[in-house]
């Protein structure tokens, strides 16, 4: 026993670490959300038509950023999967530079772009294209704009994987039997790849959930997603029960996604 | 859909994915105090500005040692850790793993408060190793996540050879096992100093009046949209791109994990 109990003791400095400054401090801050043994707060988080709007908010965007994340998504991990190695290699830089470089930089880039005198505005009057400029920064859409691409390379990578092992003999055979594209796409490579959809779905509403910077800067003070709410009531209203009732609810269904998610890949990979 | 159809589409997604990059280039070489497309004309000024401001300058230092003193603190702690996770024989082995991915799960928003509240207390708001030690739990699921995959794909018939031939566990870790891992331990040591360098949920709380290079653009982006910004986006995607080169050449275990 002592002996299989020494495998554990590399790990112990990272453990203490993560218990200390990770574990320990998440504890503490979730338990001032029942401070004085009362649910007030999670009442005030869950029962109010405004903050309930806000987890309505959280929902929507991160479903539609999965949705958005998964059509284009679905093209490019197919197109990396079945290209020559050469344009793979190329086509992966391309999607990891986007991963790699700050999320701030890439959220100012859209402000840049999208903003009433932004890039895109300025080209599309100067071409005579619209008369005003449209509204496309501080609002649902600039939300949505940059979340999908922070986000778009975790959903290519998984779908890259997937199609990877699909077996190219079945594509073969396939064809032979003298089925269109459009067939061997329906009824061989989506039912193979659907774990790795599904997979890269799951990271993607995960870590939209609990977005901050994009949300912060693009939705202009009037799309109001979790994230942003908690650090408000932070750092603005000093409500620390408050935040932390917002934070156990976003933790809550967060891990409640993960959770969910595995128990149904396990259950698809037993049988 | 027909395979050009395909690629046409990815050339667009492309565009899309690739469009914020590129755009900064020529901001930051506008002539112009303020936005506009294309420039007036070509001028250095915003790099000028941003490298004659102490301010810009403080915030850049305090994120490389920052992000330097995160990756040799994720790498002492998480290195043993993966060698405990792969190769380790013990019960809860699977309650250690969730427990070392946890802090890719769990939202950034929640661990920044929850550290902000416990460093609030002990006084280290502001410390730049306060800072280093929320970026070392943040950066140890990345060092495990390529330290594991390269520790499975490991053949320890040659650490058995070296046992074999005498040499003592400590000497074969070091003689053999590391520096067949070395590839590993390059991406690992660079993707937690990114994951550092360009972080900013944290810093937000934890930096207190100490700027580091996020939080400093924050509150630029926040407060006044010039290319200044945009000269010091266009050197991070700079030292991204290089940091990726050096993954690429000497790295190993992403792609891999991946597969």
């Amino acid at each position: 026993m002592s002996s299989r109990l020494g495998g554990l003791l590399p790990a112990l400095p990272a453990l203490l670490l993560l218990f200390f400054f990770f574990l320990f401090p998440v504890v503490r801050m979730l338990g001032y959300s029942v401070e004085g043994g009362s649910f007030e707060w999670y009442a005030k988080a869950l029962g109010q038509g405004l903050y309930l709007q806000v987890f309505w908010n959280t929902f929507e965007i991160a479903l539609f950023v999965t949705v958005i994340c998964l059509l284009l998504g679905y093209p490019l991990g197919f197109l990396l999967a079945t290209t020559t190695p050469g344009w793979a290699t190329l086509g992966f830089i391309f999607v990891l530079l986007p991963l790699w470089t700050s999320v701030l930089v890439r959220t100012y880039a859209w402000m840049v772009l999208l903003g009433r005198n932004g890039v895109f505005n300025r080209l599309l009057m100067q071409g005579g294209v619209i008369a005003d400029p449209l509204p496309l920064l501080n609002n649902f859409n600039g939300v949505l704009i940059g979340m999908v691409h922070v986000l778009l390379p975790y959903m290519v990578l998984p779908i890259y994987g997937a199609v990877r092992r699909v077996d190219p003999a079945l594509v073969s055979a396939a064809q032979g039997l003298g089925a269109s594209n459009a067939r061997i796409f329906r009824r061989v490579y989506l039912p193979l790849t659907l774990p790795g959809i599904f997979a890269g779905a799951v990271i993607v509403f995960v870590l939209s959930l609990g977005f901050y910077i994009t949300p912060a800067l693009l939705g202009g003070g009037r799309v109001i997603m979790l994230a942003v709410m908690i650090e408000q009531e932070v750092h603005q209203t000093l409500n620390w029960p408050f935040a932390a009732a917002l934070s156990a609810s976003l933790l809550v269904v967060t891990l409640a996604v993960y959770a969910a998610a595995q128990r149904f890949t396990r259950a698809g990979a037993d049988t | 859909m027909s395979r050009r159809a395909l690629v046409v589409a990815c050339a667009v997604i492309y565009f899309f994915l690739m469009l914020p990059l590129l755009v900064v280039f020529p901001i930051s070489l506008s002539s112009a105090a303020y936005m506009q497309f294309p420039p007036p004309g070509l001028s250095w000024q915003w790099y000028e500005r941003y490298l004659d401001d102490p301010q810009w300058i403080d915030a850049t230092i305090r994120s490389l040692y920052v992000g330097a003193a995160t990756a040799i603190l994720a790498l002492a702690l998480g290195v043993p850790l993966a060698f405990s996770l792969v190769r380790g024989r013990f019960p809860g082995r699977w309650l250690l793993d969730r427990i070392a991915l946890a802090p890719l799960i769990v939202p950034t928003i929640i661990l920044s408060i929850s550290v902000y509240g416990l460093f609030a207390k002990l006084k280290l708001i502001g410390e730049w190793y306060g800072l280093v030690i929320a970026h070392t739990v943040l950066a140890l699921p990345f060092v495990v996540l390529v330290m594991a995959a390269g520790l499975r794909d490991f053949d320890r018939a040659l650490e058995q050879a070296a046992e074999g031939l005498g040499a003592s566990r400590l000497r074969t870790l070091f003689r053999v096992t590391l520096p067949l891992l070395r590839p590993n331990l390059v991406s690992a040591a660079l993707l937690a100093f990114i994951s550092s360098f360009d972080e900013l949920v944290v810093a937000l709380f934890l930096a207190g009046p100490n700027m580091t290079l996020p939080k400093k653009m924050f509150d630029n982006i926040l407060m006044e949209i010039d290319p200044t910004i945009a000269a010091v986006s266009v050197m991070q995607i700079l030292l991204v791109s290089v940091v990726l080169v050096l993954i690429g050449r000497f790295g190993r275990g992403l792609s891999g994990s991946a597969r």
